[in-house]
């Protein structure tokens, strides 16, 4: 799998590199500006990355330069996959993000580097055109929506699922997180769907945008 | 619904304050308006032989223990000095109680010269010494109110008054006196007497004449009257730039006291929080480092502690910087900021900003951290379904309108948070005006003049 980096500060970036390479990803870019990510990003074939690791904030402005390059970037190049990178989360750039309304987004805290094996499990749900929505990101929504009846009207553990959920994660992978079967998983899903009004889907990451598109109105 | 729809416009509320009333009707208001002033001037007047008496009382004391001549001696030092001590007694107990009561009367015809005539005059008098006149020691607040020009200036104020302006404002009453007692109302008596060849249409002709030029001069005369009192009742240039000079020396010591505080609980906050996180890391590492080949699996355990204890501190540091500067206000300027507030906020927030440019850093902060906490307020007290913002700039001040539908009733007095948004919007010359009557809606109206630097272009 082939990875572009964006990350101005260089222990950093090497690390990134380090750590994605440790666990069989190619990093074929590691880049310090937006200027050449988006250059990098566009460039067209052979050289597509299957997935961009972005920190947002970069030079020359050190402002949100990296999340205008990935934005512009995937206008340039519809559905490529992006995963953000932030010291700070905000939910005015996940909805950006996620405007388009496809997968392949991810926006994450840069502290979930720190595990490593649930970060390269988000590069390569993003990759694949899913979703890693950062649990602070979701837990803000959740607040937000707590007042909706909807919401309201679930239990404590389907809204653990919706959570998780809308993180972007599979059945599988929350029913391994909740110590609980698939099917188990799959049923409070069904609920959720009905409670919250939403057409059921088999589809993951059809199911996860459909969730944030609900959490997010 | 669109937010101005909602916010009660104040001015079209009260009507154009000043407008003139044309016709027989605006001329009797007029009139009779001339008639309180009239009025006013005759409580002035007493206000000024206080001090007057004060004076008088003194120097004729003086004088007759002096060069009185005639009476004994001893009689002359007994009543001279009696009279001094009364004096005294005026100076000491009536002569500032006079004083402030001129100054109310006065105010009270700044702001009837606003409302009735539409001339703005403000008010010139120095601040008192400490926060309130009432507490001060008497001689302190003599000297206050004796050394401030202002004062001499209502003085002079209420003498011309007492003559010229007096009459001004008593014309249009007095031609329309003339008018009706003189030509009128012998006009329709059966025995009108030998005059103008008692000719009753004559009379009733001069009559109605003097009526109506009375009825027409006072909207004029009272407008003549307000100037001729702006001209006395106005701060003069100098007592404007003491004023300016008072505001800024005020506002540049809570700016400086604010903003030593600020530094004060950032260094607890890092000191107490991520300071001591990465002190307890440092220790935990060094202990894993211990145990790393003789206990491999404990090593292990303080490892995961440590990282634990590192993803706390990121968090506390982030804490700490969305306090001081939030990350979206330094990345997209205002307008993005306050959309962020809205969507953190868990309100239903409707934003409409358009700036055209950024305001300087620290204007924007200020008007960032008070619409943060005017929606916290909305949140905690308002009960509100739907909450506006709206952003903009315009004839060079920052405009920003925060409206809710909740319950009203919010008090400007009560609460610290309101007070706080007023004094960072004070070092930048800014207001805030609530208007939030019970039942609301509540408006929260900030003004900063600021200029804008051009927008920053982007390269995407």
């Amino acid at each position: 799998m082939r990875v572009v980096i964006a990350e101005d500060l260089f222990l950093l970036r090497d690390g990134l590199t380090r750590l994605l390479e440790a666990h069989g990803l190619e990093v074929t870019a590691a880049v310090d500006n937006g200027t050449d990510l988006l250059a990098v990003l566009t460039a067209g074939p052979p050289d597509v990355p299957d997935v961009a690791v972005v920190d947002v904030r970069l030079p020359p402005t050190f402002t949100d330069e990296g999340l205008r390059a990935a934005l512009a970037a995937r206008r340039a190049v519809p559905g490529l996959p992006v995963l953000v990178l932030s010291q700070y989360v905000e939910q005015l750039y996940a909805r950006e993000l996620l405007a388009c309304g496809d997968g392949g987004i991810g926006y994450l805290l840069k502290d979930r580097v720190f595990d490593s094996a649930q970060f390269v499990d988000a590069v390569r749900r993003v990759a694949a055109g899913g979703t890693a929505m950062d649990p602070e990101v979701i837990a803000r929504l959740l607040a937000r929506n707590s007042g909706d009846g909807a919401i309201s009207g679930l239990s404590p553990r389907e809204r653990e699922v919706l959570a998780l959920m809308a993180e972007g994660r599979s059945n599988a992978a929350i029913a391994q997180r909740l110590f609980v079967t698939e099917r188990a998983v799959a049923k409070h899903t069904a609920s959720i769907f009905l409670k919250l009004g939403l057409q059921p889907s088999d589809d993951d990451n059809r199911r996860v945008l459909a969730v944030l598109a609900f959490l997010g109105r | 619904m669109s937010d101005t729809a909602m916010i009660p416009d104040s001015q079209a509320q009260r009507g154009t304050p000043g407008a003139m009333k044309w016709g027989i009707g605006g001329g009797i208001i007029a009139g009779s308006r001339g008639l309180t002033l009239a009025g006013l001037m005759l409580a002035g007047l007493f206000l000024l032989l206080v001090p007057l008496m004060a004076v008088f009382l003194a120097a004729v004391g003086a004088g007759v223990v002096i060069v009185g001549n005639g009476a004994p001696r001893d009689h002359r030092i007994v009543l001279g000095l009696a009279l001094l001590a009364a004096g005294l007694f005026v100076v000491r107990f009536l002569v500032p109680a006079a004083l402030l009561a001129s100054r109310r009367l006065a105010n009270l015809t700044r702001r009837l010269a606003g409302e009735w005539s539409g001339v703005e005059i403000a008010v010139p008098y120095q601040p008192p010494p400490s926060s309130s006149s009432a507490k001060l020691p008497f001689r302190s607040r003599l000297l206050w109110l004796v050394s401030d020009p202002a004062t001499w200036r209502d003085l002079l104020w209420m003498t011309v008054n007492a003559t010229a302006g007096w009459a001004i404002a008593l014309l249009p009453a007095v031609l329309a006196g003339i008018g009706l007692i003189e030509f009128i109302y012998p006009a329709t008596q059966p025995n009108m007497g030998a005059r103008l060849g008692n000719s009753r249409a004559a009379l009733l002709a001069i009559g109605i004449a003097f009526v109506l030029a009375g009825a027409a001069s006072a909207q004029w005369l009272l407008r003549a009257y307000f100037g001729l009192a702006r001209s006395m009742l106005a701060p003069t240039g100098q007592a404007e730039l003491a004023l300016r000079v008072h505001h800024l020396a005020q506002t540049r010591s809570e700016t400086l006291d604010s903003g030593a505080a600020e530094i004060r609980r950032i260094e607890r906050d890092l000191h107490d929080g991520a300071q001591a996180r990465l002190v307890a890391m440092g220790m935990t590492l060094g202990a894993a480092e211990e145990l790393i080949d003789s206990n491999p699996a404990a090593a292990r355990a303080l490892l995961a502690e440590a990282r634990e204890a590192s993803a706390r501190a990121l968090a506390e540091l982030r804490a700490l910087v969305r306090g001081v500067h939030p990350p979206v206000l330094a990345d997209r300027g205002l307008a993005d900021a306050v959309r962020a507030l809205a969507l953190d906020s868990g309100l239903n927030v409707d934003v409409t900003a358009g700036l055209p440019g950024r305001p300087q850093a620290p204007v924007e902060s200020a008007a960032y951290f008070a619409v943060s906490e005017l929606l916290a307020n909305v949140s905690k007290h308002a009960n509100a379904r739907q909450t506006w913002i709206d952003v903009r700039h315009e004839r060079g001040m920052l405009r920003v309108d925060v409206t809710d539908d909740g319950h009203g009733g919010a008090d400007p007095g009560r609460g610290s948070g309101l007070h706080g948004i007023e004094r960072r919007l004070a070092a930048f010359d800014g207001i805030l005006a609530l208007n939030s009557p019970p039942g609301g809606p509540t408006v929260a109206t900030m003004e900063i003049p600021c200029a804008l630097s051009s927008p920053k272009t982007s390269s995407y």
